[in-house]
């Protein structure tokens, strides 16, 4: 099995740097959700007599939510196969997390344009409305920023940045933390935004 | 400090990295997360028929938290990695609990 | 393996410059060391200028009803004064010294991420250009550098402006996005100080034998680590407020204004932290030195600053005392506050007992940090009657608040930094400062700045209120305000006789050794000024004062504790051929000026100019993946212990 040890200078704790940096990253965006997911929070019942989270279409954010889901058990299958030293399975896993991202972003945009349209639900409505969208979309950057670092990756194995002997096997790790944290920030979005807030208000 | 250093670099050198699950295990824990998503959305559907939100709600962050902690602790592979790794994630994790726990506190009383 | 990097190298897409000469040479750097030293240059001109909008301020103020400047005017002045030193001076200077220092002090080649040190670099100078360019959209920011909810809608001046499509909501986005840009550059720096202390020691280096210096770097990292994020989301908020009708901070919608205030100070508290911490670690280098002992109480000094770290979350509240929490909130708060003045006073306590019994050199160095711990005091003291919650309710929004932070910023902070400059100024430029210059910028640096804030207190006690552009005559408050403007003069001539005395020195000043203070810890066993790759054999360390230990123990060689790594070669070899060194780039730069063209859409409402932005920082950090390593990895690189 191929890793990259061989060539990469020793450290304290045994752990590469830039895994250790993306943890440390890792850490600090918890405080980042977190505000604004307090903020949220604390804006749920104000509504300024406009819509509030009954809007919300639970079946179909299910959906998006499994897909998210599939796509971190697809990030490891793409890991996996970067440290079992077959490419092309890399290949595969990496534009299956990338292509499943694609179509949560798509359902969530989907969804906004609805809430936009059919329930009045802007961004300018009221609190509630505010923090709910920039929350969400706050979140979808951050799915998106994933997206085009998985495409890149993917590229990069036919350019010879990320190779069959494992080269760039640390890269393809990186990557996926930063995408099982999306999502299991999500996990928490919906639950938090999308599921205890409709029990309540229903 | 430097004893368990030590061995842990013994064990690094030796398993090549540290234990990594197989891909069947991998699949294990998809299908896990998959039911705990079902019990979710289960539920919900129980509280819009009239389920108390004192057992729906908790039962929501119940499982919030399991889905949580499988992918933290095998997808993201903290459960095999160094100890270092897990507590800049946890300490982030407390502060943001607590901090905003108390923000929230605050403002909602 | 060589021959496809080489290949790529040549005939890559991006290609990557391997030469250090010239202008292009510092603009591609990658090397902490010139990074610091851009720093702490770009620093000094922030620095200056909030020093000239203070004078400002203080010559409108110097004599009641004056009119030198208008309302609004001065509103601006004061606003960018704050920002401007605690983003855009004081905590890059404190960069300057942790970029320039923390590989030194725990014998590394460079930082964990070097391409991501310089985009640091360039981010928080792209920041500050972009904040100062609010002059040509309407104006400076004017609702003080704290702008609170619902002023910072309003603007200081309700009459004149509204927010949205007007001047302040202009303001506000220079105030929001420049911070936030500030934000992205310490918090990259958090994550690259991090790994690269936990990560990156000498062999023997354990944490308990790190300089003080580099332990304040990781407490300090830490703080940024966790602080950044909450003012960036109060930032974002803020800027959906401001630009697009959001309403987090809008009562009428459901907004709630007390939000920002949280947000703020769970961010603000720790960051004055992030502030002291370096000055105080400068100082815990410095003391030592010059006293010719050992610091006292390392272990106590250490655990203080990491508690101080800690606790610094737990107090945010102590800024919001009368902003109508409640009883119990401020009684929790005003305890932890009460509670977070014992490390400090460990430390404090620790340092005199340091100089106690010395052997004392009053070195410029030494005199700033004397200085320190003096001002500091006396800043901490009023820090300790604000605790108590009634007094704060007299205290708040008065001059006494304006004293006691400047005592512990100015006093604190900035006497810390001046000292470190002088330091380490025969390290970096390997030429020594001049000694009487740095004399008389000292004491009549001290001279001015008791004059300009001592009497502040009074003035405070005596009612006269901040941010108000002028005040009546008749109230007592002439003399003091008159006495405060000299001192004010004073200070800048004071250091306008530090920055020559650099500027002299770096090109004419007297060769310094590697080690003219007769020093105790590893970077001065380098030479001055120390070579790119910093040791041609890192250092082992077997103990705390390793420098101390080589010069004047019987030890022979020391005997390492297989505790760390970083070295790239066997211990003993001096080939330099086999150095690592991370090479130049072009993507941070390139991508940190995608910050203020993004930045300048969204002031001007201009999607394309925002796409622009955006695209640049996409493109260059593609780039940056997929840049070669021009370096071909050695055959010969460390080889994991064999167990």
């Amino acid at each position: 099995m191929a890793t990259e040890t061989a060539h990469a200078p020793q450290t304290n704790f045994n752990v590469s740097n830039e895994k250790m940096g993306m943890w440390a990253f890792l850490g600090s965006e918890l405080l980042f959700f977190g505000a604004f997911i307090t903020v949220y929070l604390v804006y749920v019942p104000r509504t300024a007599d406009g819509p509030g989270p009954e809007v919300f279409d639970i079946p179909f954010t299910s959906v998006s939510t499994f897909i998210l889901l599939m796509s971190s058990l697809a990030m490891v299958l793409a890991l996996a196969g970067m440290q079992d030293g077959d490419l092309r399975r890399f290949r595969t896993w990496t534009l299956a997390t990338a292509l499943m991202g694609l179509v949560f972003l798509g359902g969530q945009l989907y969804e906004f344009t609805l809430f936009v349209q059919q329930d009045g639900l802007g961004l300018t409505t009221s609190a509630f409305s505010t923090s709910f969208y920039v929350l969400t979309s706050f979140h979808k950057v951050h799915v998106a920023v994933g997206v085009l670092m998985l495409g890149t990756l993917w590229f990069m194995s036919f350019t010879g940045r990320i190779r069959a002997d494992g080269q760039g096997t640390n890269a393809v790790e990186n990557v996926g933390l930063y995408w099982h944290f999306v999502d299991i920030i999500w996990i928490i979005i919906f639950t938090v935004v999308y599921l205890i807030p409709v029990d309540l208000v229903t | 400090m430097t004893d368990t250093h030590d061995a842990q670099q013994e064990q690094d050198q030796q398993g090549q990295h540290q234990y990594h699950p197989s891909t069947g295990e991998y699949w294990q824990i998809a299908a896990i997360l998959a039911v705990l998503t079902a019990v979710e959305i289960g539920l919900y559907y129980a509280g819009q028929a009239g389920m108390a939100a004192s057992v729906t709600i908790p039962g929501l962050i119940i499982l919030t938290i399991l889905k949580f902690v499988l992918v933290v602790l095998w997808f993201m592979h903290l459960r095999f990695d160094r100890p270092v790794l897990n507590r800049l994630f946890i300490i982030g994790l407390i502060f943001a609990g607590v901090l905003y726990g108390i923000v929230a506190l605050i403002t909602l009383t | 393996m060589s021959a496809v990097d080489d290949q790529q190298r040549r005939t890559g897409l991006f290609q990557r410059p391997s030469s250090t000469a010239g202008i292009k040479g510092w603009l591609t750097t990658t090397d902490h060391k010139r990074i610091g030293i851009m720093y702490f240059v770009a620093a000094m001109i922030f620095f200056m200028a909030a020093g000239i909008e203070a004078l400002l301020l203080r010559l409108q103020l110097a004599t009641p009803e004056a009119q030198v400047l208008d309302s609004d005017v001065y509103s601006q002045m004061f606003t960018m004064h704050g920002v401007t030193m605690i983003f855009f001076a004081v905590m890059p200077l404190s960069a300057a010294f942790f970029n320039y220092l923390l590989p030194l002090l725990i014998g590394a080649r460079d930082v964990a991420f070097p391409r991501l040190n310089a985009l640091s670099l360039w981010v928080f100078v792209s920041g500050g250009i972009f904040l100062y360019s609010a002059v040509f959209f309407g104006g400076y920011p004017d609702t003080s550098w704290v702008n609170y909810a619902p002023i910072q809608e309003v603007g200081a001046d309700p009459a004149g402006y509204t927010l949205e499509g007007g001047v302040q909501s202009n303001r506000m986005l220079f105030y929001s996005l420049s911070i936030q840009i500030a934000g992205i550059a310490s918090l990259a720096s958090a994550v690259n100080f991090i790994t690269t202390t936990l990560n990156m020691r000498a062999p023997g280096m354990t944490f308990m034998r790190m300089p003080v210096f580099a332990w304040m770097t990781l407490v300090v990292s830490f703080l940024m680590l966790f602080a950044m994020p909450i003012i960036g989301v109060a930032l974002w908020q803020l800027m959906f407020d401001a630009g697009y009708g959001g309403n987090f901070f809008r009562p009428g919608a459901g907004g709630e204004p007390i939000l920002w205030q949280h947000l703020f100070w769970l961010f603000g508290h720790p960051e004055v932290y992030i502030l002291i911490l370096p000055a105080f670690g400068i100082v815990s280098e410095i003391l030592p030195t010059f006293s010719r002992k050992p610091l006292f109480g390392y272990a106590a000094v250490v655990f203080s600053g990491v508690a101080i770290g800690f606790l610094g979350f737990g107090v945010w509240a102590h800024h919001m005392f009368t902003s109508g929490l409640g009883p119990v909130a401020n009684a929790a708060f005003g305890l932890t506050t009460m509670f977070i003045a014992v490390p400090t006073g460990i430390k404090i306590f620790n340092w005199l007992g340091t100089i106690w019994f010395g052997s004392l050199r009053y070195r410029v160095p030494m005199l700033f940090s004397i200085g320190l711990v003096a001002m500091f005091t006396i800043g901490g003291l009023s820090g300790v009657t604000h605790a108590i919650v009634p007094h704060n309710a007299q205290q708040h929004e008065t001059y006494y608040v304006v004293a006691h932070f400047h005592y512990v910023l100015f006093g604190g902070s900035v006497f810390g930094l001046f000292a470190g400059t002088y330091y380490w100024f025969p390290k970096v430029f390997g030429r020594m400062y001049n000694e009487r210059l740095g004399q008389a910028h000292f004491w009549i640096q001290l001279i001015g700045f008791n004059l300009a804030f001592g009497p502040q207190h009074i003035l405070g006690l005596e009612g006269m209120p901040r941010r108000y552009y002028t005040y009546p005559p008749g109230m007592g408050w002439d003399l003091w305000n008159l006495v405060s403007t000299i001192g004010g003069f004073l200070i800048a001539l004071a250091v306008l006789l530090f920055v020559i005395n650099l500027v002299w020195s770096a090109r004419k000043g007297p060769e310094a050794p590697s080690d003219p203070w007769d020093a105790r810890t590893v970077e001065w066993l380098t030479s001055s000024p120390p070579p790119q790759h910093n040791w041609d054999v890192v250092p082992t360390i077997s103990a705390r004062d390793e420098l101390w230990h080589r010069k004047y123990t019987d030890e022979e060689i020391p005997r390492p504790v297989p505790a760390g790594a970083s070295s790239d070669h066997e211990q003993g070899e001096a080939d330099s051929e086999h150095i690592h060194l991370p090479d130049p780039s072009w993507w941070p730069l390139v991508l940190a000026i995608g910050l203020p063209v993004a930045s300048w859409g969204v002031v001007m409402d201009s999607w394309p100019v925002i796409g622009g932005g955006i695209a640049l920082m996409l493109f260059a950090g593609v780039a940056w993946g997929n840049e070669p390593v021009t370096e071909p990895e050695p055959d010969d690189v460390a080889e994991p212990v064999e167990p």
